[in-house]
This record gives structure tokens, sequence and C-alpha cells, in this order.
């Protein structure tokens, strides 16, 4: 990461929809012990019970940029209380921005990657949404907001499991899984999460795209990752320490991954996963995904893609919000890595052939 | 990269009047003072250089007999002020609205119990209007106050230089508003988010620096749109030289001056650019009295232009590789000095050479 980039302060998007438990996660992140000092901006004052130096009321204005990009909303209140905030440079450590509960999340995003001001002094860190396990089924049903807070997530806690028996929650998380195969999972009962696994995930960090598969497939049974798709219980009665590292193997309460979860298919949100062999040719690729995205992008929520292209040795790599694409070349591909591109996108309505075929006629 | 202002894309060759290594210095003529904090504004109270910091404090930088006053709370930060006719007043994330006076008095005008206080805005009088997102408020010089709720949160204002009335920016345009009066303001439309909003001396032109790195304007007699483009970043300040014809911006790597001179301002008109530089121009102030231009840069740098030939005089070049950005800049009213601060807490007087 270079220097400019460690200096940026991180902001984590915090949303869920109404009495998901946000503001429990929030009061979890601001009374731990774990020495980083937050700025923290809230819709709704009052409703923390922290004492906190910096919590900033904001308004939730959003805006269409002048840009001939239909979809380029951005939050006008959060590029000023950015830039209000750097008046007290030193003073924190990273910002949090809880949305309203009915808030689409691209806005926010969208402001960290449109404005120039904002993006010099902080980047997007993640967005981690915080879904009701008794409700979110229903919600995924009669509201878009639940829909699109799940789509766009990096880190999805899934809340309040201990009201739900083990059916249902397979049930909740197969209708996640649905629609955003890509995001972390944590199941959890009052948030009770590591901190780590929803701070500090550089979810929008081009060198940080390392794999991009499916949240549930990509651990066997030697899985290291402490974070991976885990339930973190507040209380001890099923005898994890939670907060520590987590392995696979440890299943006595049922929380089977891949074979077991039930698959679900949404009829509106889905994700379209394309893998390539060999390369592709930049000449024809990006021409092709600038118009995929000016055509499609209201409907394509977010799209990730590492992509070997002709006589490049670096892995290209390209994040996408809406129409809004950052692509950058990465690390070299290594001696006897396969030379393959991967392309994901999450959106609505997504049109899987066309997709597939768009970027398969980008091959060399 | 071309900057025009176009009513019907007429667009005009840019005026670039530079002569060629004219450069000398004025460095040894400057003052240092040492801010300790990150400077928001400058200004001066008669020949006292006068700063508002980020800290919360204010500096009275009497050379020799420097005074530090606390405006806000212990742990408020100044995000907005402005420096104007023997007050200093600033608008702080405590939700105060502070008025410094030159002999170290401080009052406060408002306190919006912890909201922050967005933009601010002087007048002559000792009138004092400021905002909290949607809501402005005007205090007369009596001690007044009046407060009116725009459309959408008001990221920049300013009185207008005739009657006691106010130029809101605020989403999709600017509105023209007279605290005394119940009726609606006039609005001035014009699609975008619109952040410091700007009045020609004379009264007939309005200008708001937009989201898009873009200029609008309009005249107001007649609602006449005007779009200066070609900024590669936003302009966030401006200074109407003392004729009211020209208006210098910053924002680009040069300062870029608009001609407001004829009835159609810079209408189908190129501007001037003068401090080309490679690095970019982030404070302007004209000269309270001659046409010469004071222009601090993101690195650091000061110097002076004058308009009529484009010749440079170099006031600062910070020893330091990383200096911080000039974050305020103003001249005396006599225009005998010239005070500038920056970003990393370091600042400095200019004395003209007589």
């Amino acid at each position: 990461m270079s220097d400019a980039a460690s200096t940026k302060i991180p902001v984590t998007v915090l949303t869920g929809y109404l009495g998901a438990g946000k503001t429990t996660l929030l009061n979890r992140i601001l009374s731990e012990q774990h020495g980083q000092r937050y700025a923290v901006i809230v819709n709704e004052f009052g409703e923390i019970g922290i004492d906190n130096d910096l919590v900033v009321g904001a308004d939730e204005e959003v805006f269409e940029m002048n840009n001939g990009c239909i979809c380029c909303t951005v939050r006008g209140d959060l590029i000023r209380i950015v830039e209000g905030l750097m008046k007290r440079k030193g003073q924190f450590d990273a910002i949090i921005v809880e949305t309203t509960g009915l808030a689409d999340p691209a806005p926010v995003a969208q402001t960290f990657f449109v404005d120039e001001d904002v993006q010099e002094r902080s980047r997007l860190d993640a967005v981690v949404t915080v879904a009701d396990a008794k409700w979110l089924s229903d919600r995924l049903k009669d509201a878009p907001e639940a829909k699109n807070q799940i789509a766009f997530a990096d880190v999805i806690i899934l809340n309040k499991t201990d009201l739900v028996n083990e059916a249902e929650l397979r049930e909740v998380e197969g209708r996640i899984r649905a629609i955003n195969p890509y995001a972390k999972l944590h199941k959890t009962t009052r948030c009770q999460v590591p901190l780590d696994a929803v701070l500090g995930r550089n979810a929008f960090d081009l060198e940080r795209i390392l794999e991009i598969e499916p949240d549930f497939l990509d651990c066997g049974p030697d899985c290291d990752d402490p974070h991976h798709d885990h339930s973190h219980h507040g209380h001890d009665h099923h005898g994890h320490d939670h907060g520590h590292h987590h392995h696979h193997g440890h299943d006595h309460h049922g929380h089977d991954h891949g074979s077991n979860l039930k698959v679900y298919h949404d009829e509106e949100m889905q994700s379209v996963s394309i893998r390539l062999d060999g390369d592709l040719d930049p000449n024809k690729f990006m021409p092709w995904i600038n118009d995929l995205v000016q055509r499609e992008g209201p409907n394509i929520l977010r799209s990730k893609g590492i992509l070997a292209f002709k006589d490049d040795p670096k892995r290209f790599v390209f994040q996408g919000v809406h129409m809004i694409l950052d692509g950058d070349s990465q690390r070299e591909w290594k001696p006897g890595e396969r030379r393959e591109s991967k392309v994901v996108f999450i959106g609505r309505n997504l049109k899987e052939d066309e997709l597939r075929k768009g970027v398969q006629s980008c091959a060399v | 990269m071309r900057r025009t202002a176009t009513r019907d894309l007429v667009r005009s060759p840019v005026t670039q009047i530079r002569m060629a290594e004219m450069q000398t210095s004025l460095t040894q003529n400057v003052t240092p003072i040492t801010l300790d904090g990150e400077a928001v504004c400058a200004g001066f109270f008669g020949r006292t250089p006068v700063f508002a910091l980020a800290n919360g404090e204010a500096v009275i930088a009497q050379i020799g007999a420097v005074r530090r006053v606390r405006l806000h709370g212990e742990n408020a930060a100044v995000l907005t002020a402005q420096c104007h006719h023997g007050r200093l007043v600033s608008g702080g994330d405590d939700g105060r609205v502070m008025e410094l006076r030159p002999d170290g008095s401080v009052k406060m005008l408002a306190d919006e119990k912890g909201k922050w206080i967005d933009a601010l805005a002087l007048r002559d009088d000792g009138a004092t209007a400021w905002t909290v997102a949607k809501i402005v408020s005007a205090r007369d010089a009596r001690g007044e106050v009046k407060s009116f709720t725009a459309p959408s949160g008001v990221r920049g204002l300013c009185f207008m230089p005739k009657g006691y009335r106010l130029a809101l920016a605020h989403y999709n345009g600017v509105s023209l508003w007279f605290p005394n009066t119940a009726a609606e303001p006039e609005g001035l439309v014009w699609r975008g988010s619109h952040l410091d909003v700007t009045i020609s001396p004379d009264g007939k032109f309005a200008v708001t620096a937009m989201q898009e790195n873009a200029l609008h304007g309009w005249r107001i007699a007649d609602r006449k749109d005007m779009r200066m483009t070609g900024y590669p970043s936003k302009t966030r300040s401006f200074s109407w030289s003392q004729d009211g014809k020209w208006l210098a911006t910053s924002g680009a790597e040069a300062c870029i001056i608009w001609p407001f001179d004829g009835k159609d301002g810079p209408m189908g008109r190129g501007p001037r650019e003068c401090g080309v530089r490679s690095a970019k121009v982030t404070r302007v102030a004209f000269h309270p009295r001659a046409l010469v231009l004071a222009a601090g840069y993101d690195d650091g740098w000061v110097m002076l232009c004058r308009i009529s030939d484009g010749s440079e005089l170099l006031v600062r070049k910070p020893e330091a590789e990383k200096a911080g950005a000039i974050s305020a800049l103003a001249w005396s009213d006599d225009g005998a000095k010239l005070a500038f601060g920056a970003e990393d807490g370091v600042a400095g007087l200019l004395d003209l050479p007589a």
C-alpha cells in the first residue's frame, strides 16, 4: 500500500434494515477496548448511548452528479462532513457512517469514488450490512431496500440467530446467498462478532482483491480464515470461545456449508460469475465493460474482476459500483499460476447469457 | 484544456498574458508567524494580522506580542471563519458562532447546540449570517435573528452588496433571501450541487462553485446562465478586483480570472490566467487598490501577479519539501500588508515595500 493510501482514513459503512441491530453493533464498536478512535456519522442523534466526542448528525442528502451518469448519486452531506472532520486531523483513526434502515448504500459508496477531496483524504473500507435472521426472508420479499443492502454488502452480520431454528436459519442463509454469495457472512446474536471481522476489511482496495470466490465455497476443511462464515454467539452455550480462532469441524449445531446450504434463486437480484481460461484482449474488454456499465449500470450494483490481459505480466483488477469503475494493474502472475480471468456481477435482472458472451467475445 | 464561459457554446481562445522569466522575489519582506494549528481564515485588525485556527483558537499576530485567544470549547474545531471590518467571526463544530474583536474580547453570537456551522457571512454594519444544514440564520447589527429553511443543505452564503439580503447556495441553485421580509426568496436555478456563492460588487452577477469542477453564473436581472468550466478541481476561493471587473478563482494550476467588465460578463469570453505553476492554486485575494492578485498554492507557495502584464513576484517558497497548502490569505485594508496561513500551521506577513 502506498504512503498516500495508508494515511487515508478508512470509512466503514453500516447498513441494515430497521431493527436489525445496527445500533447494537455500533455501540459494541464504540464501547469495546480496541485503542481506535472513531468519528461516527449517524442519522438519528440520541440513539447512541456512548460518550463519543465525534458523533456527527447527517441528513442523507442524495443528489445526482452532473456527469451524464444517471445512477451516479452521491451524499452531499457526507462530502461536507468529511471535509469538516479533516479540521480534526489526527484526532480519530477511522470513520463509521451509519445509514438509515431504508437507505440505498450506493450513494454513500459512490461518494468515496466521485468526490476528489473526499477520495484524497479517506477511503471506503467496507459496506457492512446487519440483517435480522427472523425477518430478513420476509423483508427480501417486500422491501427493495433490504435486498439492496444484502446485494451491496462486503460483510453481512446475520443477527438474532437465537430467534430462529436451524431450518429457518438455513433458509435465510440460502436467501442471502442467492443474492450475494461473495460477502463474508457472520451469524450472531446481539451482533457479537470480532470487530476485525467488521472493521479494517480493505474490501475496496484493489491491492487486496486476491480471489473472488463465493464465501461458502472458498474454504475447505483446513480453512484458516478465522472470520469465515461462522457463528459468533454472545452466549457460550455452544462452547465457542467467540472472538478467537474458529475453524470448521466443530459443527455441533449444524451450520453446514456448501453442500447442505439451501439453494434459492432470487427472481430479481442475482450474481453472475464468469471464468475464462487464457487471455483477454484489453482493447476489446475495456470498451465492452465501459459500454456495459453505461447501459446496465443502474442494474449492476457491484462488479469485480481479476483479468489476464494479453502480453501483460501483471494481473489487472477492477471493481465497480453501478456505473463507476476503478481498475489498475496489480501483482505479477506467478510462475505456474494459471492465467485466467474471473468477473463477478451482483445486480438486478442480470442478463447472464449476454454477460457471458460479452466476456467470451473479448478472449484473444 | 480550455476554459471559457459559454452561453451558446461559443468558445474563444484563452488569453494568456505572461511575462516570461520575470519572476523576482519579495521573500525578504516576509515575517514568519507560528500558528501551531491549521489556518482556516486570515484577516487584519487594522494593520495587525489575525488568524482563525482549526483547533478552535484565534491568533492576533502583533509582531513581537502575539496573542492567542480561545474562540470555541476545549475540544471544538473551527469549521469556517471570516474576518471583515474589525471583527473575526468563526463557526465551530460545537454549534457556536463566536466573534473576536481587536481588543481580544470574544462574544458568542449564536449557539446551535452542537450542530455544525457550515458557512458564514459578514456585513459591514455588523450583521452576521450562518448556516446549519438547511437552516440559514441572519443576525442584524441590533442582534435580531431571522431564520429561513432552504430546500436543501446550504453550503455557501454571502451578503449582497445592496440591501439587507443574502445569497444562499444549495442543491439546484441559489436563493436570494431578504431576512426582514416574509416573501419567498427569489431563486436562481441550475441543476446540481452548488458549494460557495459570490455576488459581483455591482450586484449584477451571482457566481457559484459547483461540485463538478465548474463555476455557474447568472446575470441576476434576466437569469441568463453562464458556465465557466475547465477546472481540474473544485474552486474554493473567489476574489473580486477592487474595480469589480475581474473575478479571480482557485482550483487550477494557475489563477483563473474571469472578465466581468461588460454587461454580458464572461459570456462567450475566455479568462485570463496568471501565476501558472505545476501546483494547484488554493487561495486567491485581490489587492484592495491595485490590479494585483495574491495567490496561495497547495505546495505552500505564495505569489503576487499583476493583471496588466502578468508579471509575478514570489512571496513565499517553503523550505520544507512537504509544506502544507495555503489555506488563508488576506490583504490589509490599505493594501500595505498581506497575511497568509497554511494547513501545517505556518503563516507569514508580507510588508509591501513602499
